[in-house]
């Protein structure tokens, strides 16, 4: 055997073995990180769910579970309606243009019909849940309130100038099976 | 290999097989540290013995815990209620998270003041914090276990900041949580990280943070290297072995930081609420948000950086930064004097504004947000990005006093 050492067939062999070694380190690591996925279970937990919303009075809000988060159902009566309008100049995304919802609740009530409003109650600043406050007073106009930050969002959850929310709360795919009965999580055929 | 044995005996056998004696003489009793150590010098050792209560209470806590969303809650309250001593070893534990955060901000403020961060004791500052980083995560995973309303709702707004990173934010928020809220898999996967993970990184941290700092020897309040000055021996003049002469001043401070310990375990283990707060005595409730919500104390001062910035990503941000600034403070202070006793008074005067503005924010970000909190959380927030600024702008030129040789 030569004692000449090649030097070139040894720096490939073992730049090749790093590189194999790399991408098999990188391979494995996939699957441990891919665990903490949301599980099969989980995504099933977050299939769509009913809400009767027949009994509900004009004011009144329900609180449905759906992918764990709260979904608000809000029967906004007239006085609460007539806000809309009348706070425009002073919300941060008026048209929600950077804000999640479904294209037909891209409208000034953000749903599908102007009386009720269906919204997740998850604040788009850092996830608490806002509390509602129908309560139309001089330096409020209605709407609802974060306790962590501070963040208002009115009737129709747009959110006000000034706060720490950057967008409006988002609003979930619904839509009305019957007059009495609503889907969350599904847009259901317009 | 039996050419190398010098020993006799047993100790013979062992050091032909395993450095023991070396080992113990070049941490213990052949590790020279300087003579001038003052009461600042036992919050390292404190440390060791903080993070050795952690860990004991902590695997005995985890007989009788449940890391489960259904269970959680209960088996805490059943900890306190019908073990044995079981509340003991809970308040022990959750005394014990506070103190390592008061005995790890005293010892970083130690090396503040002393310099001992400067060259060439960098790695160890940087070893450090990153035990701060594992401790922060530790302490955050640590106070979702309990499952109470602080739990659910601080867990929800910290892993939110996640959110805020442009394109992947909401992605990354899913993938932490593991489901799309806060739920059963977070804490799951919370209590793994809490008991196994990070005590292992922290673990491996702690002793690169002691090799390192047995490489390059202790600083002292003197900033003086005792290194320069050795007899015919190669000992520091300076210097006396850490053992018996350290680890017999360390007794002293732990028996008066165990008196310290003991009177909150047994007496106020909930400190007024900032030890355990109130809201998390209510079971997680994830429709309701608790009226005032806010992180632990050790928390509040970055917290309080977070809420005084009126935008989402920059508050995030201006919240990261500042503890990642911590890591470049061997380079931000350009100066070569170590020791706070021969610097400036400009020096002097920064000191002075960070813990004012530490301290400040530490108590704004316990608190709910008014228009004149906020104003106040951005003065000590520009106060405290402030110091490291002055300090950068001051150091290269600093009108400093005369070091002295050996220390005093």
């Amino acid at each position: 055997m030569s004692s000449e050492v090649d030097n070139s067939r040894r720096r490939f062999l073992t730049a090749g073995t790093m590189v194999v070694g790399a991408v098999g380190t990188v391979a494995v690591a996939i699957p441990f990180l891919k665990t903490w996925s949301p599980s099969a279970r989980a995504k099933t937990a977050g299939a769509p769910v009913e809400a009767n919303i027949g009994k509900l009075q004009p004011g009144q809000q329900i609180i449905v579970k759906w992918r764990g988060k709260p979904v608000w159902v809000v029967r906004r009566d007239d006085k609460a309606l007539a806000t809309l309008s009348q706070v425009v100049g002073e919300l941060r995304d008026v048209d929600s243009e950077e804000s999640k919802q479904p294209e037909y609740a891209r409208n000034e009530h953000r749903s599908r019909k102007p009386e009720y409003l269906i919204i997740e109650g998850i604040c788009t600043h850092l996830g608490c849940s806002p509390t509602y406050r129908p309560e139309i007073t001089t330096d409020f106009q209605g709407g609802f309130f974060c306790p962590c930050h501070g963040s208002k969002f009115d009737f129709a959850g747009r959110v006000y100038s000034g706060v720490p929310a950057p967008t409006n709360l988002t609003v979930p795919p619904h839509y009305f099976v019957s007059d009495d009965v609503i889907l969350i999580g599904e847009d259901g055929v317009a | 290999m039996s050419e190398k044995q010098t020993g006799t005996g047993f100790m013979g056998w062992i050091d032909a097989r395993f450095p023991l004696t070396k080992m113990y003489e070049e941490h213990l009793s052949k590790y020279y540290a300087p003579k001038n150590f003052n009461f600042w010098y036992f919050f390292g050792s404190l440390a060791l013995l903080v993070l050795v209560i952690q860990i004991v209470t902590g695997i005995f806590l985890t007989m009788h815990y449940k890391p489960d969303g259904e269970m959680a809650f209960a088996s805490v309250e059943y900890i306190m209620r019908d073990v044995d001593w079981g509340w003991l070893i809970r308040y022990l534990h959750s005394t014990g998270a506070s103190a390592f955060f008061i005995v790890v901000y005293l010892h970083m403020f130690r090396a503040l003041i002393y310099g001992s961060y400067q060259k060439p004791r960098e790695l160890i500052w940087i070893f450090g914090m990153f035990i701060f980083l594992a401790l922060m995560a530790e302490g955050f995973m640590g106070y979702l276990l309990p499952w109470g309303q602080m739990s659910y709702w601080g867990a929800q707004v910290i892993i939110s900041l996640f959110g805020a990173i442009p394109v992947v934010g909401d992605e990354l928020t899913l993938w932490i949580r593991g489901d799309f809220v806060i739920s059963d898999a977070t804490l799951n996967r919370f209590f793994a990280l809490h008991v196994i993970a990070v005590p292992l990184v922290l673990l491996m941290l702690v002793v690169m943070h002691i090799i390192a700092l047995h490489e390059v020897g202790s600083n002292n309040p003197d900033g003086v290297e005792i290194k320069k000055n050795k007899d015919e021996n190669g000992i520091p003049l300076d210097g006396i072995p850490f053992h018996p002469y350290y680890t017999v001043k360390d007794i002293v401070g732990t028996v008066v930081f165990l008196i310290l310990f003991s009177v909150v375990v047994f007496f106020m283990p909930e400190m007024g609420g900032y030890f355990l707060e109130h809201a998390n005595f209510v079971p997680a409730n994830q429709f309701k948000t608790p009226e005032h919500i806010a992180p632990v104390w050790y928390f509040t001062p970055f917290y309080a950086i977070l809420r005084a910035i009126p935008d989402k990503l920059m508050g995030v941000i201006a919240m990261f930064a500042a503890i990642g600034v911590l890591f470049f403070m061997p380079w931000i202070d350009r100066g070569k004097v170590r020791s706070i006793r021969y610097r400036s008074g400009a020096f002097r005067l920064l000191i002075v504004i960070l813990v004012v503005s530490f301290i400040g924010l530490g108590y704004l970000g316990a608190l709910p947000a008014t228009e004149t909190r906020t104003m106040f959380a951005r003065l000590f927030s520009v106060g405290y990005f402030g110091f490291f600024v002055g300090l950068w702008w001051i150091s290269k030129n600093e009108n400093t006093r005369p070091v002295p040789e050996r220390v005093q």
